[in-house]
Formats: structure tokens, C-alpha cells, sequence
């Protein structure tokens, strides 16, 4: 429906520049949604609030945060402990770093399950997928700052990974570092970019909500809107229930908050970065370890690939292959729901996403190793070979005709409210 | 098919959380001590970090510095204005350049960071047979289950075992990494007389001084909890509230 008003006020404005009818489409009762979305969907807004938490905690932490070697640990010590409610702030943008990564896995692996990557939404996916990349890239210069022995360290191994690069590597990698080592100068470029990115990811994020509005969303039966008896208006519906959803995931992320603020992070980054002495093991935060198992996973040298340039490569491929994955997924179907052997797989690839992450997580040593090539080899084989067979081999269950059919062909009250169960089981 | 997704997810996150903790101690797994300030409402024992402070000053301050703490810090303590006054006086600080260009020293007060025992690193090293004693402005963060590991390293000094040979200047310590540390046993029987007449036992000066650098490390521990309580008590009502509304907006969708 259109954008109606009678307030003369929001008629003037409207009529010069149509914000309100915008707002109305995006995010409005203007915008028809697919009636049947489970709590899955919620991770979509999740992720944009956790969003912009992180860059209102994050300009704040950054107006008494001082990047330079000699005063970065202790100016954040100054903030823990000085600045008013400075360890509020700086709790919630560090444990909040963490819940981002939660929820968009999450969302992530909503997408793969319900087949939302497949057409028309290919670009969304992809636009979803740089929106990682660059929250990875965020998120790893984010931990440098603090300037503690993780920081330091991690910083150190992952610029490291660019010496791979044949010819031009270690050329590159002093580059990045603007000089021969991490140092100052590498901690002043980390934080301006650490502050510059967010905007990036917020603008990439207005990139993939107008990708998403030109079909909007997907929905658990994987199958097209067919009318208007299959949607409801966002607003209210969505937008009350994105509310409670931030309700329930703030009492999650204000229980770690304030009750284990450090439990996903490391205790030596509680000791200042120092470059003459190397941690035992060097981890990265928890959201990165599958793809470090994926870096170390390749041990030996491939023809001309070196083992470390074959690291890098896995790690990076890894991600860079979800890019291909609308095309690598040749089934038409897209939900998982009628899709019987891709489900399996799917849960499957899951439990293979953690068993590497908890390979990440332990020294690289036998029986860690070879696990962690099995589950890399299971990992790429799932995209490259298992779902190429399956869209041919594998036969979907029937589709339903629409979201709505079954409401249609229900035989009053009693067959009506059995139907509510598509939306509850999804 | 909700649930196990979002269990599973969780379960995820936590267990690579808790791996990557796990790996830090490395060494020997410390046993659980319970402590005044764990679980969610727990606080700090006013007693027991008077006591702490006690020991950290007559005997930890020697080698340790606690650079992150300031004397004013110390009214968490249950300290009055003049107490501290007279907690910063037993220590000298260096000020200036005064108006004739030149560094002095003076006795510190309230607002001044507690001062380093050593000049510099280098110092440091060779004062203590090359060993650098760490600061413990964050000791209990900086290591993994912090306040068992510390408890427990400062009372692990035992025999080493029969083919251990522990070279000069280090000790057998059962708790720490490699078992050789280069702090020699610090807390001997009756080193410190309490104020309060509790008796210095090395186990009940550990577990003070433990309490102390619990409440250096994280100075806002209890604040942090109590304000978790509340917070999470209105939003469990929010959430409640908005899943009402949620309920009653959606009453009208036809499934």
C-alpha cells in the first residue's frame, strides 16, 4: 500500500523529498514480507543492531583510547579503570566483537539451510559474504589495539601470511607493516582503518537490504511469494518481532557482559605486547579458528604451492568459494525442508565447521593435524563436489504450490490453526 | 529444528571460548578455590584485601610493581582519606623537574600510581638473578583461572621430584609452567603480622594477597555484577513485555 499521511508537516517534507514513503518501503508497513519467516530470520537485524553497537561503543572507546606502542596497554588500563563506566564501554565492544560474529554465523548458516544464496538473491549473498570479509578484516586489526601479548603476536603471524605471496610477498608485507616489524607505525594504521571500516561494513549493509528488497526475503518453504495472501506488512509484524528478538539476545550478551566479560577472550592479552618474548601458542578469538586450522591444515608443498602459500590460500578459499556457491548448488530447490539428503549434509558441514574450529584451537600436533586436513579436504568437498552431484542425484519432496496453500485448502478453524505448523517446525 | 541450531551454535562458542582458555595454563590443571568473589552476586572481603594489602606491601612490593593502581584506589578498601595519606607516605615517588630544573623525590600521595620498585626492566634483572618479576597490576586477568592459579602457585613450593635436579636460583613450584620458577618461596610463616590478629599462615596469606591482586586486576568487579543484576532483570521484563505485544500483534495473521 501506498504511503499515506494527513500530518501537513510529513506531507511538505514528503512531497519535497520522499524520505517517509522510503522508510516506509524499507522498513514499513509498504514493504510485504513472506508470512511464514521462523526465529532464524531475526539474525538479519540482530547482526544490524550488533552493528551499530559496535560503532557507538567503538567512536566512544576511541575518544580516550591512544594508539601508539608506549601508552596503547595502558591507556585502555585507563579506561577500565578511570574513565566513568569506561569498563561497561569497553566489555560490551569487546565481547560484542564476538556476539557480531554469533549472529551472522548464524545467519550464514540460515542462508545455507534455506537456500537463500540461490536466484534471484545471488548478489545478495555475495554483497553478505563482503560484508564478512570486511568484518573479519575489522575485527582482526580491532584486537590489535590493545596492544597485549595476543595482539602483538596475532598481529605478527597474520600479516606474516602475506610473505606467502610469490615474489612480491615480503615486499608486501613490509608495506603493510610500514616498517620491519609490527610496530608503531603498523598500530597507527590499524586503528585509522579499525574506525574506517565499520562505515565500509554500514555501507556494503545498505547495499544488501536493497539487494534483499528487490525480491525480499526468502522464507523456510524456499518457494516465491505468490501474491499478496502470502505476506504480511514488515511493519508491525517484523518490527516487533526483530524487538523481541534484540531483547532476548541482549539478556544473552548482557549475561556475558557482566558475568564473564573475558571468558572468550585470552589471558595473555592481558600482558603488554612484548617483542622478545612469543606466547606458548599463538590463538586467534574463537571466531577465527576454523579458518586458522584451514591455514595450518596444509603441511606439505602442492607442485609449486609451498605448504605455507597453500595455508593461505585454503584459508582465504574458503571463503572465496561461498562466492561460487549459487552456481555450485545446481539443485532448483531451495529449502533445505524439501531437500532430504542436502539436509544431512548440511548439518554435517556444521559439525565440520566446528570440529575445525575446535582444531584451531589445539597445538598443531598429532592427532590434531590430520584431523584438521580431513575436515578442511570435507569441507571444500562439500562445495566443489558433494552439492554439484546432489542437485542431479538427489529428489526433492513435492514443493507446495504457495506459503499460503495450505490455509487455502484447510476446511475451516480446526485445519487453519494445524497449518501454523510450516512456520513453527521450519 | 530451532532449538539444537541454536544450542548447537552456542555450544560451539563456548567450548572454542573455554579451549582457548584451557591452553593457556599449559602446565599443571589448578584446582577450583572457592572465593568471596565469584558467582554473580559475589563482593570482595573488605577484611581479607586489608589483609592482602598487607602482605602485598610488606612482602610482594619488594620485587612487584602495581603500576596500575593508584593510592586513592585504596578507599574500595574501606580506607579514609587520611589512611591513605598515610598508606602513600611509606612511599617515595619521583617528581619535577622543579623550578630549578631538577627531578626530586617526594613522598607520594593519594593520587599517585604505586611505585615501581625497580627503575627499569634491566634493573629489575639483575637484582633478581636475571628473573624479571612481573608487575601484578593484572596478574590474576593475565593468567588462566587466575585467582586458583595464583592461590596455589603461592603455596606450591614442594620437594622437587627424586630425578628433578632444580638448578641454583630457581624453585620446584608444583603449579607453574615447567615447574621452575625463579621466585624464591615468598611466604614464609608469620612474615607478615596481621593487624587484625588473624593468623599468618602461609595459606591464609596467600589467599588474602590473592584476593588483593583479584580486586587490583578488576577494581569494578562488584560494581559489575551488581549493575548486571539489575540490567538483566529489566530486561528479562522487557523482553516479556515485547513478547506480549508480539503475540498480541500477530493474534491476527491467518496460519
Amino acid at each position: 500500500m501506498a504511503f499515506q499521511t494527513n500530518n501537513p508537516v510529513i506531507r511538505w517534507i514528503e512531497y519535497r523529498m520522499p524520505i517517509f514513503s522510503f522508510v516506509d518501503h524499507s522498513v514499513g508497513s509498504g514493504y510485504p514480507t513472506p508470512k511464514n519467516l521462523n526465529y532464524f530470520w531475526n539474525f538479519g537485524s540482530l547482526a544490524g543492531i550488533a552493528l551499530v553497537i559496535m560503532i557507538v561503543t567503538g567512536i566512544l572507546l576511541a575518544m580516550q583510547y591512544t594508539p601508539h606502542v608506549d601508552y596503547a596497554f595502558a591507556s585502555v588500563e585507563r579506561i577500565m579503570r578511570d574513565v566513568n563506566y569506561g569498563w561497561l564501554i569497553r566489555y560490551i565492544h569487546m565481547n560484542g566483537a564476538s556476539f557480531f560474529f554469533i549472529v551472522v554465523y548464524i545467519h550464514i548458516f540460515r542462508g545455507l539451510y534455506y537456500g537463500s544464496y540461490k536466484a534471484p538473491r545471488e548478489l545478495l549473498w555475495m554483497l553478505g559474504l563482503v560484508i564478512l570479509l570486511l568484518m573479519m578484516a575489522t575485527a582482526f586489526m580491532g584486537y590489535v589495539l590493545p596492544w597485549g601479548q595476543m595482539s602483538f603476536w596475532g598481529a605478527t603471524v597474520i600479516t606474516n601470511l602475506f610473505s606467502a605471496i610469490p615474489l612480491v610477498g615480503e615486499s608486501i608485507v613490509t608495506w603493510l607493516w610500514g616498517g620491519f616489524s609490527v610496530d608503531n607505525p603498523t598500530l597507527n594504521r590499524f586503528f585509522a582503518l579499525h574506525y574506517l571500516l565499520p562505515f565500509v561494513i554500514f555501507g556494503v549493509v545498505v547495499l544488501h537490504i536493497w539487494a534483499l528488497h528487490r525480491f525480499g526475503s526468502n522464507n523456510p518453504l524456499g518457494i516465491d511469494v505468490k501474491g499478496p495472501q502470502d505476506t504480511i506488512p514488515f511493519h508491525p509484524y517484523y518490527t516487533v518481532k526483530d524487538y523481541f528478538g534484540f531483547g532476548v539476545f541482549f539478556i544473552i550478551f548482557a549475561a556475558v557482559i557482566f558475568f564473564a566479560p573475558n571468558y572468550m577472550g585470552h589471558p595473555d592479552n592481558y600482558i603488554e605486547a612484548n617483542a622478545l618474548q612469543t606466547p606458548p601458542h599463538i590463538v586467534p578469538e574463537w571466531y577465527f579458528l576454523p579458518f586458522y586450522a584451514m591455514l595450518r591444515a596444509v603441511t606439505f608443498d602442492i607442485w609449486f604451492i609451498d605448504a605455507k602459500l597453500g595455508g593461505v590460500i585454503a584459508m582465504f578459499g574458503s571463503i572465496l568459494i561461498l562466492f561460487l556457491l549459487p552456481w555450485l548448488d545446481s539443485s532448483p530447490v531451495r529449502s533445505s525442508k524439501f531437500r532430504p539428503i542436502y539436509k544431512q549434509l548440511f548439518w554435517v558441514l556444521v559439525a565440520d565447521c566446528i570440529l575445525l574450529g575446535y582444531v584451531g584451537s589445539q597445538p598443531p600436533e598429532a592427532p590434531w593435524v590430520l584431523i584438521g586436513q580431513l575436515a578442511t579436504l570435507y569441507y571444500f568437498a562439500h562445495f566443489l563436489v558433494l552439492l554439484p552431484l546432489l542437485g542431479k542425484l538427489e529428489r526433492p519432496k513435492p514443493l507446495p504450490v504457495s506459503i499460503s496453500e495450505p490455509v487455502l485448502k484447510g476446511s475451516g478453524p480446526v485445519g487453519a490453526s494445524a497449518t501454523a505448523k510450516p512456520m513453527e517446525k521450519a | 529444528m530451532r532449538k539444537p541450531v541454536l544450542t548447537l551454535a552456542f555450544a560451539a562458542a563456548l567450548s572454542l571460548g573455554g579451549a582457548g582458555l584451557a591452553k593457556a595454563a599449559e602446565g599443571v590443571a589448578v584446582p577450583d578455590k572457592d572465593w568471596a568473589f565469584e558467582g554473580i552476586f559475589g563482593t570482595f572481603d573488605t577484611a581479607s584485601l586489608q589483609r592482602g594489602l598487607q602482605v602485598y606491601k610488606n612482602v610482594c612490593a619488594s620485587c612487584h610493581g602495581l603500576r596500575f593502581v593508584a593510592f586513592r584506589n585504596l578507599a574500595d578498601l574501606g580506607y579514609n582519606e587520611d589512611e591513605i595519606a598515610a598508606i602513600a607516605a611509606d612511599f617515595m615517588v619521583e617528581d619535577g623537574p622543579n623550578d630549578e630544573g631538577e627531578m626530586f623525590t617526594r613522598e607520594a600521595v593519594a593520587s599517585d600510581h604505586w611505585p615501581s620498585p625497580f627503575p627499569n626492566e634491566q634493573a629489575a634483572r639483575v637484582a633478581n638473578g636475571g628473573a624479571y618479576p612481573p608487575d601484578l597490576s593484572l596478574i590474576v586477568e593475565a593468567r588462566a583461572n587466575g585467582a586458583d592459579y595464583l592461590y596455589h602457585l603461592l603455596i606450591g613450593y614442594t620437594e622437587p621430584p627424586a630425578d628433578m635436579e632444580v638448578p641454583p636460583g630457581q624453585y620446584y613450584n608444583e603449579y607453574f609452567p615447567g615447574h621452575l620458577i625463579s621466585m624464591p618461596p615468598p611466604l614464609v610463616e608469620g612474615i607478615v603480622e596481621y593487624a587484625d590478629g588473624t593468623e599468618a599462615t602461609t595459606e591464609q596469606m596467600a589467599e588474602d594477597v590473592t584476593h588483593f591482586l583479584t580486586w587490583a586486576a578488576e577494581p569494578q568487579l562488584v560494581a559489575r555484577k551488581q549493575m548486571g543484576i539489575k540490567v538483566i532483570l529489566f530486561l528479562l521484563v522487557l523482553t516479556g513485555l515485547l513478547y506480549a505485544v508480539k503475540r498480541k500483534v500477530w493474534s491476527d495473521v491467518g496460519h
